[in-house]
């Protein structure tokens, strides 16, 4: 056991649209599957991560609601959809100064059931958010302000829709095995770039689905992970990191990768040649180019190059990458990406992928997650796990 | 092909004593960024706090209100409109909408100047571009 902290349970939720349950018993379901997965009790549970998606202050009215009644550690780090990945952080560093010995950290729920346009609507995060007046009498959207991020990567690197496009072909290459995927069927380059224009230059396939459901983590100190009769996937590295508009300083060829990757390289000893399998939070084809540049995975404008001709597809690429299907075609629950983004890359480091995509000998693996907005201000956290 | 874009009425910004020198300025045509009396730097959005030192030692300034895009895309649907970011001159990229142009013919780099517009209510006016 060579690891501070280990994965010990994992579980996503089947469902897609949730028109019968809520969103606090889908944060418990997760929750139970993942210990089922571990093979633990919840009376183990004795610290909890959860984020903006649990209903209530914080994370009270879970910790309410699932009974948790020996927590010694909670930790409710808001950063959008890669919270979840953050929080995998966070628990090792609660563990590591014994803080809790089993951490649970839930993401649920069902904005497809409640109708929501979440990339096409504006939306305002509430009363008094000092950004909001100089951007909502504009009419943003999550989907036009990451399209400004392809459309400078194109201006400036050359780079080309159909080579996003290629992002989308690999994430449906993989999908198609999963019986879950809300788009398991197989589209072309073609298909793509000849779908409905969004907001220029992203079409309809370079964007996610709207999906409910949900995951959980669960991480616990190595002694316990040493008494589970599951595979070690150990946490090697994390980082994470915030971008913002940075005074009107704005570059939009960059993401906040390009400083949580580092960190996690470094305290795993590891460098990007070394990854077997990466789990890239895919909002839009555009997040993932820019996060495999900022991973390190290709220089910076090159990541065109790097994904055409199936390089990310498993079996064929340089880097597989979301061989569940992804937030492209599987699910992208509660419009946070980050935890399946976690789950699949669990599932790839335990060899319990689905064969057809399973990475031989993925003993070690990278999870990158993306939360907020890629245009304007966002987190993202990197995790690497090790399989022992 | 040619998208002519649509002549949207915007939702009125949020107004707080925070942004009333910026909002103020709209009111009276000018285009205002603040600035930092610490580091003498420009920034966008204006706030009565630096950005830069955190202090309260800033003022509000008076921009061209020229600039070129930096990037765009267009929301499209039945009345599609572009967002896009535009460097000012001075030197701070704000959000803004290009108005009264055709869509499918922007790019990176335009040169564009300032054209305040009326929203909705008794809302302040915004800074949109046009291009130069």
């Amino acid at each position: 056991m060579k690891n501070p902290a280990y994965i010990v349970g994992a579980f996503e939720h089947p469902t897609r649209k949730a028109e019968t349950k809520s969103t606090a018993q889908l944060h418990a379901e997760v929750a139970y599957g993942a210990l089922q997965d571990a093979g633990l009790q919840a009376s183990d549970i004795d610290g909890y991560f959860c984020a903006g998606d649990a209903p209530g202050m914080g994370g009270l009215s879970m910790i309410d609601y699932m009974g948790l009644n020996k927590l010694r550690h909670y930790d409710t780090t808001e950063s959008g959809g890669s919270s979840y990945v953050i929080h995998v952080g966070h628990a090792v560093e609660a563990i590591l100064q014994g803080k809790c010995n089993v951490a649970l950290i839930t993401l649920a729920g069902r904005p497809r059931a409640e109708g929501m346009q979440t990339g096409t609507a504006v939306r305002s995060m509430g009363v008094g958010v000092p950004d909001e007046s100089f951007e909502i009498p504009y009419g943003r959207t999550i989907a036009t302000m990451h399209a400004m991020v392809a459309t400078r990567h194109m201006y400036e690197f050359g780079t080309t829709s159909e080579q996003l496009a290629w992002i989308k072909v690999a994430a449906s290459t993989h999908a198609q095995y999963n019986p879950h995927a809300m788009l398991p069927k197989v589209v072309t380059v073609e298909d793509v770039v000849n779908s409905p224009m969004v907001a220029d230059p992203l079409h309809r396939l370079d964007c996610c689905v709207i999906s409910d459901g949900g995951g959980a983590l669960i991480v616990a100190r190595p002694e316990i992970a040493k008494s589970l009769n599951r595979p070690k996937v150990g946490v090697k590295g994390w980082g994470e990191a915030y971008k913002h508009q940075n005074a009107g300083g704005i570059d939009l060829t960059y993401s906040a990768a390009a400083m949580s990757g580092p960190m996690a390289y470094e305290k795993a000893k590891v460098k990007p040649s070394d990854i077997k399998y990466a789990s890239i939070y895919d909002s839009f084809t555009i997040s993932v180019l820019v996060q495999l540049e900022d991973l390190g995975f290709c220089e910076k404008g090159k990541g065109g190059q790097f994904v055409q001709d199936g390089g990310l597809i498993s079996g064929v690429g340089k880097l597989p990458f979301n061989t569940d299907g992804g937030g492209l075609c599987n699910n992208h629950p509660s419009n946070r990406g980050g935890m399946t983004k976690v789950i699949e890359a669990v599932r790839q480091a335990r060899g319990e992928a689905h064969p057809k995509v399973q990475v031989p000998n993925a003993d070690l693996v990278l999870a990158n997650g993306k939360g907020g907005n890629l245009g304007t201000r966002h987190g993202c956290g990197t995790v690497i796990l090790e399989r022992e | 092909m040619a998208t002519q874009a649509f002549d949207r009425t915007p939702q009125a910004p949020a107004e707080s004593p925070d942004n009333k020198p910026y909002f103020d300025g709209c009111r009276e045509g000018k285009l205002i960024l603040g600035k930092c009396k610490d580091t003498g730097k420009l920034f966008h959005y204006p706030r009565h706090v630096s950005p830069f030192t955190l202090s309260n030692n800033v003022e509000f300034v008076e921009a061209k209100g020229t600039g070129e895009i930096y990037s765009w895309s267009v929301a499209r649907g039945k009345e599609p409109f572009c967002v896009a970011y535009v460097k000012l001159d001075e030197g701070p990229i704000m959000l803004t909408n290009i108005i009264e142009c055709d869509l499918d013919a922007l790019k990176c780099g335009q040169k564009v100047k300032v054209k305040f517009k009326a929203t909705e209510g008794d809302g302040a006016p915004v800074p949109m571009f046009v291009l130069a």
